[in-house]
């Protein structure tokens, strides 16, 4: 009897760990990995809704290439990840510098409130900031109006070059504290000897920052360039919930994400979907590599 | 000359003033919604901010006209049980990676940090042909279980789960338990933060996703809230009142969760960044 049990525990014992990943290995394979490889065999294919296939090889890829729809998607996504890197992230390491001081009081309200616009989802800020943009009753135009002199009647979502800066202005609201969280985190994580060794040999606070502080964040500081890209290049819901559910004035608000959406849920394209998709996918991982590289994050691990 | 301490207190002054200065342009967005959700439709647009006398026209109608509530149920069921889903596989998972040798953990490993790599719209479409061969389309069902598994999650569990000190473990086999119960009344417990941090991070993937579910949800007694308020932009475009109203009650429940694991969260997140 005990010997049995016995057996029984070491049994137990040993296949545990194989029942513990099944439920996530199962619907890993099947709701990840399979869609994935299914993916890239839907992209030879061009299909009108779930049920009918025709393939075509790769010319969904040769025709993403002259297609001046996709050219005006990535050109617009790629303008709006340049300024959430280039603008944005400065913004979120200021910030983050700000709030290092140790003489700061009242640390936690800062932090709380800069970061607190991040807990609103993408599709209610996008509610909330296209009421914020109308003409002449908007909350923005007022302000700007009362404080610059701008034209009240500013149509930001209906102008097709004011859509973009919209955008930018809108993500910034939502992500500048976010990101600082990471900055932070770094910030406070720098050896504190290190600065007072700068100090002794006389280096201003401006060399501090350059040989100390700037060293000290790198590998955080490429991790959230990295991650904002990634999601930069992912945008969505903002343009298409803030633009009605359209793509804006001559396309200005069109992404790629939501070309894929377009084409592939109300054109029923799945096929066309999946090699946008891809070509996404692609993209993103070449700016990654390349920004990597460029940051010297592999150069470190030889 | 200015003498060092009134140089410190000059730079004190500037930087509260930028601090105060940020804060105020990060807070009137939200405190503007505030105000909007609150005023009858006549002083919406009269008064900048909150007008003198407080309306409850906005949520009124919200209720009566708009199927709200529906909205907001189905939101706070498919969040619920996402979050459930989520946490029992992904700390389940994440303890068998961090705590066991065995056949094929390696491969599991590198095919999961590959496919965080890859950006999840690339599987939309054959995703939406699975669901739709399952009979799973325009049901709680279809919008719940292809996003049960969290890659993240698993990650984040193994990762505070290598911190269990296996002579723990080992005293719990030798009273007698079984592996579940190791993880059920040990590693549970001693992972509590990061279960609030991921609670957290889960609710608020699930509440405030957009693209999924406006794939898959066709029947408006379905929608949550993020395709409601988006139909409800197309449907009563004018109604800004009601529409502000149904964006501060869409952002109410994350903000109360955020309070109420704000600790585990930051720390989470931080955690997370400097080993990342």
């Amino acid at each position: 009897m005990t010997m049995q049990r016995m057996a029984l525990f070491r049994l137990q014992r040993k296949y545990a760990p194989y029942l513990f990943v099944t439920p996530f290995i199962v619907l890993f394979l099947l709701f990840g990995v399979y869609p994935l490889i299914k993916s890239l065999v839907l992209a030879t294919y061009i299909t009108s809704g779930p049920k009918s296939h025709l393939f075509v090889g790769l010319e969904n890829f040769r025709f993403l290439l002259s297609d001046p729809d996709f050219h005006k998607a990535v050109r617009n996504t790629t303008v709006f990840a340049f300024f959430s890197v280039f603008l944005q992230l400065p913004l979120s390491l200021g910030l983050a510098l700000l709030l290092n001081r140790e003489l700061v009081k009242g640390r936690d309200f800062f932090r709380f409130s800069f970061f607190s616009p991040h807990l609103v989802g993408q599709v209610f800020v996008a509610v909330l900031f296209s009421v914020i943009f109308i003409p002449q009753f908007g909350l923005l135009n007022r302000v700007l109006h009362a404080v610059t002199g701008l034209a009240l009647d500013t149509k930001w979502l209906t102008n097709p070059s004011l859509v973009m800066p919209a955008l930018i202005l809108t993500s910034l609201w939502m992500y500048v504290g976010f990101n600082m969280i990471y900055f932070l985190a770094a910030l406070q994580a720098v050896d504190r000897e290190l600065y007072d060794a700068a100090q002794v040999d006389g280096a201003s606070a401006f060399q501090q920052f350059l040989h100390v502080t700037i060293p000290g964040i790198r590998p955080v500081a490429v991790f959230v360039m990295v991650l904002s890209t990634i999601g930069s290049f992912q945008l969505f819901e903002l343009p298409y919930v803030m633009l009605g559910n359209s793509s804006g004035p001559e396309g200005a608000g069109l992404t790629v994400v939501m070309y894929l959406y377009n084409n592939g849920f109300v054109s029923g394209d799945l096929g066309y979907a999946s090699a946008i998709g891809w070509s996404l996918a692609l993209g993103v991982l070449l700016i990654s590599l390349v920004q990597m590289r460029f940051t010297g994050t592999w150069k470190r691990e030889e | 000359m200015p003498t060092n301490s009134v140089k410190k207190q000059l730079l004190q002054v500037a930087l509260y003033t930028a601090l105060i200065a940020c804060t105020i342009v990060m807070l009137t967005p939200m405190v503007w919604l505030i105000a909007a959700s609150m005023k009858g439709p006549d002083d919406l647009f009269h008064y900048i901010f909150f007008a003198p006398r407080l309306s409850l026209h906005n949520f009124r109608q919200l209720f009566s006209d708009i199927p709200f509530l529906r909205f907001l149920m189905n939101s706070v069921f498919v969040a619920g049980t996402t979050v459930l889903v989520q946490l029992f596989f992904s700390s389940l998972g994440g303890f068998a990676l961090a705590k066991y040798e065995f056949r094929g953990k390696k491969i599991i490993m590198i095919v999961m940090l590959a496919t965080m790599m890859i950006p999840v719209q690339v599987l939309m479409a054959p995703l939406y042909e699975l669901i739709y061969r399952m009979r799973l389309v325009d049901s709680y069902l279809g919008l719940i279980v292809p996003g049960a598994v969290s890659v993240f999650g698993m990650f984040l569990f193994r990762q505070s789960m290598l911190q269990i000190p296996d002579d723990l473990l080992q005293a719990g086999r030798i009273d007698g338990c079984n592996e579940f119960r190791l993880y059920w009344n040990i590693a549970i417990p001693i992972s509590r933060p990061m279960i609030g941090a991921f609670c957290l991070i889960s609710f608020m993937g699930s509440w405030n996703s957009f693209l999924w579910p406006q794939i898959i949800l066709h029947t408006q007694e379905r929608f949550t809230l993020t395709i409601g308020l988006n139909q409800m932009v197309g449907l009563y475009a004018q109604e800004y009142g009601a529409l502000m109203a149904g964006t501060l009650l869409s952002v109410l429940p994350v903000v109360i969760l955020f309070f109420l694991l704000q600790k585990e969260f930051i720390s989470g997140l931080a955690a997370g960044a400097i080993k990342g």
